[in-house]
């Protein structure tokens, strides 16, 4: 048995990983990082519209802070958040843009003077500051107050991650790229590594570490539309699942983005409504503003996914043969700034469709786009349940985005986590008591574990195909756990699947080749993302409630009185036949929140209270008026609502300086 | 001809190479492939089908297939580009698909230029040089213009699929050219002004014939990047700046 040891053993190379390992590394400890693809091919690079970070540098983010991101964030979650957790990334967030900025990141940056936007339709002059000039810019996003999100042209991901792949080769890094881990190896209590397969000649090795992190991005591969990578399976979700051990949270919470353009799916940015961009129904009229008059195209993305396949179902949808769509029209920005600002967008519009987007319409439709769920964390970044067991970005779930995502937040939130889970898994490695004796024997038994499943697998007379598995998977989530939830289509999204996890147990393979073997992974892949379509789908199913991306149209309201509280999946490990997750539910307490449970501001207003919100909410007017006579600042006002800044690693805890918020006057 | 014949998706033949350097016993070889072409059908779409439908051991790489990872460069009628976002329907009756040539062979269509584009940033050292080690994240980030963020964005762009090395006449006789990827990398830390390095520590890594002097100007490297890439203007000027050290 091939066995490798280190520090930190990270599953991922995307922004998350490469920014923990990135972390870790500097703190002395030996990383691995293990990559299914070349580090910059991760889905990282696919985010186009920016990251949010309250730096005020634009005159229409003057006046932001981290209150109000925090505010946002929140409301954007439909209160399912973990507060502490939003304002350690809020305060944080800006940190990480200017440690990117050192880095290299060529963020897009502000001109000051005069220059002409599109706002709500209308070209508009305003004015930047000229003591702006030069800062770094920010555009404006949906469902948030402020111009905050920070942005590349339309490439941010794309050069934030190669920003931080280049610092991790500098910083000496060795990434394992062609690697794909099938399981951890655990003892019940804590995580020892990971047996992990070569992509290239098969060869099983286990890699044995103090600490374990996961940071495999989200599994959008579960639904036919997509605009995820085809490498967004899951995989580190189904992990952690199949420890018995760790617990999955909110799997439920999907996100469904706006505009991927129609049919294939593939993203184009929210930078577009966010620069001006409309959208228009089959006889050209701009809709949105008749559902949400307030926030109109930048509502909060489960609000505008939602109001458009409402309006779709009104017989408002064009029709075409591969079913209907609407049209994202960006042809008002003009050929100049689309050709700077929206470059990505042009090329995708210019290949995949054909058309010249200055020119015409594109045709769009909400399709499978975020995460939420993902491996349950403390704000630490380790499982409470599976010690040395670490998650980052959109395959945790420390609980940063709730039932729905702010479109910015997540790769601020990729590089905010790496930076924290990073010093923490430091912290973790530091620690005497930490240290392991290699656990070869269990090692060993776990490699040898996978290795008869495979062998299982290239030898077994089953007749089920794995590809077509696949696709009726991906088929039953897009139409039975999409936008729209209803009990009967969950129980029968869930029935379904559960016999196709039964027929995975009888896969059969026509190329018995041990190494590269793309019909071998597939086999053992879609077994692992059925049991996570089950814990959406039945998380879905058990969820009387609508909340943020999850909406149930038998249960329209939000009902904090019997639903504020995160979902938790355990896989029934030792019952082999087992189909179904195990769910158990984590209470939010309402009295820790500095922001008490409200209308989000967008969206319908029908939620039913909490027993606690409004004993909160004169908790909180109490503090605020307490703080005020006394002329407190919003941070001593902060401080005493809900203190957090202990859970931040000390080097991030300082303030944040802003144009109008010289560190100087600060204490 | 009737309106159904008429109407009836053309059928597209793909010879692949086929060929598993893993197994002692392969020899490469092509295989004919056909499918029958659909609405918006990309090269992503045709390999998966022909996967799922005809052959399951055939090996190729897609990641974003949106154009945007630069996974999926091949060769396409011996031309270098990323499959991911060729249409079949640019593509005649008949057309050839083989791996790009000069990176380690994984199998088929599949190459290693994950392994090469690390040796080249090490060797090259692509990473912002000068970096404190210790940056106050708490204060105002360091200025820049927007002009050069434009200009390092533009260089910024390249995605590392490899089409430039794939197509450029030194890289099939000098196995260590360091290629247009090479050249892109440094014009883009050459930009920056946050870069510490100057025109002689360039030099060490580009100033010879592995290097910016190595480039014959036959310039298919600009013909064939997927993100238009100015670097025909790069390499140039590079080679001018270069000339003046050396």
């Amino acid at each position: 048995m091939k066995t490798i040891i280190t520090d930190v053993l990270i599953i991922g190379g995307g922004l998350a990983g490469l920014r923990t390992a990135i972390g870790a590394k500097r703190r002395g400890h030996e990383v691995i990082v293990l990559s299914l693809v070349p580090p910059k091919r991760s889905h990282s690079a696919a985010a186009q519209g920016g990251m949010q970070a309250s730096l005020a540098n634009v005159v229409k983010g003057q006046g932001d802070c981290e209150d109000i991101h925090f505010e946002d964030t929140v409301r954007g979650s439909d209160w399912g958040a973990d507060q502490v957790v939003a304002r350690m990334f809020v305060n944080t967030a800006p940190k990480a843009v200017r440690e990117l900025a050192a880095w290299g990141t060529p963020w897009s940056r502000v001109k000051g003077g005069d220059r002409e936007v599109i706002i709500n339709g209308q070209k508009v002059t305003i004015t930047e500051r000229m003591e702006a000039e030069g800062l770094i810019a920010q555009r404006d996003f949906g469902g948030t107050k402020k111009w905050r999100t920070c942005y590349v042209s339309d490439g941010t991901g794309h050069a934030m991650l190669f920003t931080t792949s280049d610092q991790a080769i500098a910083n000496g890094i060795a990434v394992h790229e062609r690697t794909e881990a099938l399981s951890l190896i655990h003892d019940g209590e804590r995580c020892y590594g990971a047996v992990v397969r070569n992509l290239i000649t098969g060869e099983l090795t286990a890699y044995l570490a103090k600490a374990t992190a996961i940071a495999t991005g989200g599994a959008g591969r579960l639904y036919r539309v997509t605009t995820n990578a085809v490498i967004c399976e899951g995989m580190g979700h189904a992990l952690a699942l199949e420890t018995g051990v760790a617990a999955l949270g909110n799997m439920e919470a999907v996100q469904f983005h706006p505009t991927g353009i129609f049919p294939a799916g593939i993203l184009v940015t929210e930078g577009c409504r966010g620069d001006g961009g409309l959208l228009r129904d089959v006889e050209g009229h701009r809709f949105m503003p008749d559902y949400e008059p307030e926030k109109k195209e930048l509502a909060s993305r489960d609000v505008v996914s939602r109001r458009m396949e409402e309006h779709i179902r009104k017989g408002k949808g064009v029709s075409s043969r591969f079913g209907e769509h609407l049209w994202l029209d960006i042809t008002l920005l003009g050929r100049r700034h689309i050709e700077h600002n929206l470059r990505e967008v042009k090329e995708i519009c210019q290949y995949f469709l054909g058309i010249d987007p200055a020119e015409k319409w594109i045709p769009v439709r909400p399709a499978q786009h975020y995460t939420m769920g993902g491996v349950r964390t403390l704000p630490t970044g380790e499982s409470p349940y599976l010690k040395g067991l670490f998650a980052a970005g959109e395959a945790a779930c420390w609980d940063l985005h709730g039932f729905n995502r702010l479109g910015g937040n997540s790769v601020a939130e990729t590089v905010v986590a790496g930076m924290i889970v990073g010093e923490r898994i430091a912290d973790f490695c530091d620690r005497a008591d930490n240290d392991i004796a290699a656990p070869v024997a269990l090692a060993r038994e776990f490699v040898q574990r996978e290795e008869a499943r495979l062998q299982a697998l290239l030898t077994s007379s089953g007749t089920e195909n794995a590809f077509k598995l696949c696709t009726e998977m991906q088929e039953i989530m897009t139409r039975c756990v999409g936008i729209f939830r209803t009990a009967d289509d969950l129980q029968d999204g869930v029935s379904h699947l559960q016999r196709l996890l039964q027929k995975s147990r009888a896969i059969g393979l026509s190329g018995k080749s041990w190494g590269s073997n793309p019909e071998l992974v597939a086999a053992y892949r879609i077994r692992r993302m059925l049991k996570l379509a089950l814990t959406i789908a039945y998380g879905a199913y058990q969820r009387t409630e609508s909340r943020g991306a999850h909406f149930r149209e038998d249960f329209p309201a939000r009902n904090d009185k019997d639903w504020l509280k995160r979902t938790l999946a355990f896989w029934p490990t030792q019952d082999a036949e087992a189909t179904l997750p195990h769910l158990d539910y984590e209470p939010l307490d309402v009295q820790q929140m500095e922001l008490p449970p409200g209308w989000r501001g967008y969206g319908t207003k029908n939620h039913i209270d909490h027993p606690d919100t409004q004993s909160r909410q004169f908790e909180v007017e109490r503090i605020k008026t307490a703080i005020q006579s006394k002329g407190g600042d919003r941070h001593q006002l902060q401080e005493a609502l809900m203190p957090y800044l202990d859970q931040l690693p000390a080097a991030l805890q300082g303030r944040n300086e802003r144009l109008d918020e010289p560190l100087e006057h600060q204490a | 001809m009737s309106a159904e014949q008429h109407n009836a998706p053309r059928k597209v033949t793909l010879n692949i190479l086929r060929y598993n350097p893993q197994d002692e016993n392969d020899v490469p070889r092509l295989q004919a492939c056909d499918i029958e072409e659909a609405d918006g059908m990309t090269l992503f779409i045709a390999l998966n089908e022909i996967r799922e439908h005809q052959d399951p051991t055939l090996q190729f790489d897609f990641v974003c297939r949106a154009g945007i990872c630069g996974s999926c460069a091949m060769m396409v009628n011996g031309k270098p580009r990323l499959a991911c976002r060729t249409l079949v329907t640019e593509l005649p009756t008949e057309s050839t698909l083989t791996p790009l040539p000069f990176f380690e062979l994984i199998g088929d269509l599949s190459v290693n230029t994950g392994k090469w584009m690390r040796g080249m940033s090490e060797r090259l050292e692509t990473w912002l040089h000068g970096v404190e080690e210790n940056v106050d994240l708490r204060k105002i980030e360091q200025r820049m213009t927007p002009e050069e963020a434009d200009a390092v964005y533009e260089m910024d762009r390249c995605v590392e699929c490899g089409c430039c090395v794939a197509a450029c006449g030194t890289a099939q006789m000098r196995p260590d050219f360091v290629g247009a990827v090479g050249f892109g990398k440094i014009a883009r830390f050459r930009l920056d002004p946050r870069d510490t390095r100057n025109d002689d520590d360039y030099f060490e890594v580009i100033g010879d014939d592995t290097g910016v002097f190595g480039c014959m100007s036959l310039l298919a490297c600009q013909d064939v990047c997927p993100k238009s890439l100015p670097l025909k203007t790069q390499i140039a000027f590079l080679r001018r700046k270069m000339a003046l050290i050396g």
